[in-house]
């Protein structure tokens, strides 16, 4: 098993090299450099000049990327123009609340998603099935910053059931403990903050979980079509087990396999709608603070932004790839 | 007989060994286009495709006002929230600059078709070449040729690790604020998506049986893969294409949520309009909905016939 | 009185808009407690569909049962689902042809064996962990402790059969089905199972449908051999009558075609010309006709009725069958 972790891991690093060294060509050495992007077309040749030598710039191109990669080793990913602090701090500080988010959203998606994918497969043709293909075929088109927006209007705007943004109240005062709000609310018994903060999170998970609900219940459907016509379920059948025993154990067992790795391939798309719909919600996550960076040209949150979710989604796709090799036996080596 | 003749031969007869696999192909194209027709999936995204096009080249000519002057402008209050909806004139009524709403939908129909079909352009046809050559090499370079696929491949994984709508930003924040750059930054996103798709489609093909047969015969390699290998590739990237469509059109518009689209808000782009709609959300939302549903109704026609022929093509799914 | 006794069994795939197909018309035969009847035929006889009619596992769907089917006393057809399901497994039980993919291939084989003994017999931890490695054992796998943890693709083809037998007999069931369960297998490994399954059906009285293509097969292991032929039984007799004397000039072809060691070299094989498509509706007359080098204007006048030309108990369903043979001597039990 560890040995299967160290392998995964050695493999990924050609590509987190591969990665840096395409970050590093295409984001530090760009036609006009760092150096116009922070100070806007109209720079000087003086100025540019200045700036490139201050950003060390004009050195030769290993030196460069050689200090590049020591940067990143010691996580300095620059300082943001706009706040003035170390862009790894920015992130830190917010990453959690786009965590829970994401999470939420993907629990969401889930919990709704495989059910349903399930009872569209086992009753094809019927109208649970119409509905739910229908349903996440729609669901795919609708562009995510437009239903957090419709869903704010209606639910918050309207009729008042939720919050319209932040993460919570400002009459609540609540203690920082990890930095996610629910569970610092447990941990520290100030159980209306958690509430405060479930009932913040919700609209904009359910905006966030429109997509990966789209695309779980219909990988689910497809996979649970496939594995139930395989020989193992007729098995199943012919030994009389109880129709609970086979959905879990044969059916689900086998049909979830696809749909794990297509969680892991998710992250990216979830991340995506992270930044949008938090700027719809002005959720205080790391959506929103790229959203500000990328109207006020916050060049080294934007640079750092992509290493940073580069990493993330790389890590995310080793986590994926051991759960599959834990739940599939045909995939472990022995 | 003179080696000329010779080699004409063997090439006549590999074509013939292969072409029995091409014609299974033009038959699985022609059952496939029947199953098509009868999917009322196919139908109604080919009916919503196709009107979304004839929108496209005739809007402009059709508008009853020009979607650009701000004819009304006087009439309306955006500070104060006093919107124009629906009325005589106006069926969309109008937008907080006093602009014929239903004109400017009728024209922003061609620039959103526009923004699509350039970004799939170019995700499908630089896509296409990459995926294209690692799959050549993958196929027939022998061990060379496999380590250069694995490079190549290598390179378009690490673009697929990123997430595409933070690719995209990145890509548009630095190439400044334009509907060009917006056009660039999404059909870059695709490229991996259609290179690695060719380049798996091809990798199946590769070890078929028939071009084992060419390739004993003799056929040159780069006729194999021209005439034989690609033709039989194209079905999922066809259906990808089309996919693809869709999710440009939404991730355009997201990029111009994101501030990134063109500024000026004079060229009508559903995308745009519908970003700058959001401010005014509260107090007229059939501003934001009418080019919401146009983008959505639209993606979804592309998505439609995009399952369909997916479905269609899939020789697993039928019945 | 039979364990099983099936009475014009029909089974029709359709409806719905698909073109309607009849797989089964009108089938009959009897399995006694304790014998071995064989189901034999060419692929799309309507064999297989039979079985999984009488276990319950056709789909509802799309499929339409004509007939009746008692085990036991018990109409098969009529019972309701949950008591159907208590019966598989349980009193009735089936093997299958691919002992690779019948098995479900993240569940360790332990667990596989396990929830049957759950299910219908009650054991539970270690009562039925022991129980499972004495069922893999009674089945000849060795070592079955350790097997219990392992997953099909850890084991061998004839392994995984038999731990499939293992789960099929792990209640004790009073009658077994077991389609084509050697077709998958080596031909050393087929020679086994079949060993297997006639030590079982000796030592415990188990009633045993076998269903084959394989006419070694049932010369080996059936006592009651019934041919099917497009949906329809052909010849039905016992085993030494049928190999004896074949009546049928489906079933004659059959045997004639199997090549013999004692036939003189270079002597070429007499197969049946065409295929199992080359037919007609029964309705219109014996569906073999075309294929049939006996065939006679009585062929085509109507379905063919099942008579005993040869010897009572020995049906065949022909209007000129084989009656004169003599190859007859040459064929041992």
């Amino acid at each position: 098993m560890l040995r299967l972790v160290v392998r995964r891991l050695l493999q990924l690093i050609p590509t987190l090299l591969g990665l840096s060294v395409l970050l590093f060509l295409w984001l530090d050495r760009l036609p006009g450099g760092p150096a116009s992007a922070i100070l806007g077309e109209k720079a000087t040749e003086a100025e540019v000049v200045r700036i490139n030598r201050a950003l060390g710039l004009d050195q030769p191109v290993y030196v460069q990327y050689w200090r590049f990669l020591k940067r990143i080793a010691e996580l300095d990913l620059g300082t943001s123009t706009q706040t003035g602090q170390p862009v790894w701090d920015e992130f830190v500080l917010r990453f959690p609340a786009t965590v829970e988010l994401s999470l939420l959203a993907i629990l969401i998606a889930v919990v709704v998603g495989v059910p349903l994918g399930y009872f569209a497969a086992r009753n094809r043709g019927g109208w649970l099935d119409v509905t739910s293909v229908s349903g996440s075929l729609v669901g795919i088109c609708i562009p995510v910053f437009f239903l957090a927006l419709l869903l704010k209007q209606i639910f918050a705007v309207n009729l008042g059931i939720f919050p319209a943004f932040g993460r919570q109240d400002t009459g609540i005062n609540a203690t920082d403990v990890t930095g996610f709000a629910v569970l610092d609310g447990v941990l520290t018994g100030e159980l209306d903050a958690s509430w405060d903060a479930i009932m913040h999170l919700i609209l904009p998970s359910v905006a966030l979980a429109s997509i990966p609900l789209a695309v779980i219940v219909r990988m689910t459907r497809a996979s649970v079509l496939e594995v139930q016509d395989e020989d193992y379920v007729r098995t199943a059948e012919a030994k009389g087990l109880k129709r609970s025993v086979i959905r879990g154990r044969h059916v689900l067992r086998n049909a979830m396999l696809p749909v794990v790795t297509a969680v892991g391939l998710l992250t990216g798309s979830l991340l995506s709608g992270a930044v949008l719909t938090e700027s719809v919600f002005s959720f205080g996550g790391i959506g929103s603070f790229i959203r500000t960076a990328i109207d006020g040209r916050d060049y080294p949150v934007l640079v750092g932004f992509i290493m940073f979710i580069a990493l993330i989604y790389v890590l995310i796709n080793l986590l994926v790839d051991l759960a599959y090799s834990l739940i599939d036996p045909r995939v472990r080596v022995h | 007989m003179s080696v000329a003749t010779k080699t004409d031969k063997i090439q006549r007869l590999a074509e013939l060994a292969a072409t029995k696999e091409t014609s299974t192909g033009a038959s699985l194209w022609r059952e496939a286009f029947r199953r098509l027709k009868r999917s009322k999936m196919a139908i109604i995204g080919a009916i919503v495709i196709a009107l979304f096009v004839v929108l496209a080249i005739v809007g402009p000519y059709i508008a009853p006002f020009s979607p650009t002057a701000q004819t009304w402008r006087n009439e309306v209050f955006p500070n104060r929230g006093e919107f124009i909806g629906m009325r005589g004139e106006n069926w969309f009524g109008l937008d907080h600059l006093g602009r014929d709403m239903f004109s400017r939908m009728l024209v922003g129909a061609r620039q959103t078709l526009l923004v699509g079909v350039v970004a799939t352009l170019i995700g499908l046809i630089i896509g296409f070449v990459i995926g294209g050559l690692a799959g050549a090499f993958a196929t027939l370079g022998g061990d060379t040729g496999k380590r250069i696929d694995s490079v190549i491949m290598r390179f378009i994984d690490i673009m697929l690790a990123m997430p595409s709508l933070l690719l995209a930003v990145s890509i548009a924040a630095v190439m400044g604020q334009s509907l060009t750059t917006v056009m660039i930054a999404v059909g870059v996103v695709q490229i991996p998506v259609f290179a690695r798709l060719l380049r798996g489609s091809m990798l199946a093909q590769g070890s078929a049986e028939y071009v084992l047969a060419a390739r004993s015969l003799g056929v040159r390699k780069r006729r194999i893969v021209l005439s034989q290998i690609i033709p039989n590739s194209l079905s999922p990237v066809i259906v990808q294409a089309t996919l693809s469509l869709a999710t440009a059109i939404i991730e355009a518009a997201a990029l111009s949520y994101l501030g990134l689209g063109n500024p000026d808000p004079a060229i009508p782009e559903w995308g745009v309009m519908l970003t700058q709609a959001q401010r005014f959300f509260d107090n007229a939302p059939m501003m934001a909905v009418y080019p919401a549903v146009g983008i959505i109704i639209t993606a979804l026609g592309f998505t439609l016939l995009g399952e369909a022929m997916r479905e269609a093509l899939d020789p697993k799914l039928r019945g | 009185m039979s364990l099983l006794t099936v009475d014009e069994l029909t089974i029709t795939f359709g409806g719905r808009g698909r073109k309607e197909s009849r797989a089964v018309d009108g089938v009959s035969f009897e399995v006694d407690q304790g014998q071995v009847v064989g189901l034999v035929g060419e692929s799309g006889c309507g064999k297989s569909v039979t079985s999984l009619a009488l276990m319950g596992l056709l789909p509802s769907k799309g499929v339409t049962i004509g007939g009746r089917a008692e085990f036991d006393g018990t109409d098969l057809f009529t019972m309701n689902a949950s008591a159907r399901r208590d019966l598989r497994g349980s009193e009735m039980a089936m093997i299958f042809q691919d002992p690779l993919s019948s098995l479900n291939p993240v569940v360790p084989i332990g667990v596989q064996v396990i929830e049957i003994l759950e299910r219908h017999r009650g054991l539970k931890g270690e009562a039925a962990r022991k129980e499972a490695a004495h069922l893999l054992d009674r089945v000849g796998i060795p070592d079955p402790t350790r097997r219990l943890k392992e997953y099909p693709h850890q084991l061998s083809g004839g392994m995984r059969q038999r731990a499939l037998i293992a789960m099929a007999v792990a209640c004790a069931p009073r009658m077994l089905i077991a389609d084509e369960p050697t077709t998958a297998l080596d031909v050393t490994i087929q020679a086994q199972i079949l060993e297997l399954l006639k030590e079982l059906v000796d030592q415990e009285g188990t009633a045993l449908l076998m269903i084959t293509h394989d006419l070694g097969v049932v010369a080996g292991l059936c006592d009651q051999v019934n041919v099917l032929y497009a949906g329809k039984t052909v010849e039905s007799a016992g085993r030494r009558e049928l190999f004896g004397h074949p009546t049928h000039p489906y079933a004659h072809g059959l045997l004639g075609s199997i090549p013999r060691l004692d036939a003189p070299r270079g002597e070429p094989l007499t197969p049946i010309r065409g295929s199992i498509n080359d037919r007609i509706a029964w309705a219109d007359g014996c569906a073999f006709a075309p294929r049939c080098d006996r065939y006679e204007m009585g062929c085509l006048t109507g379905t063919p009725q099942l008579t005993e030309p040869r010897a009572a108990g020995h049906q065949v369903r022909c209007v000129n069958p084989v009656l004169d043979d003599a190859k007859a001597e040459e064929v041992t039990a």
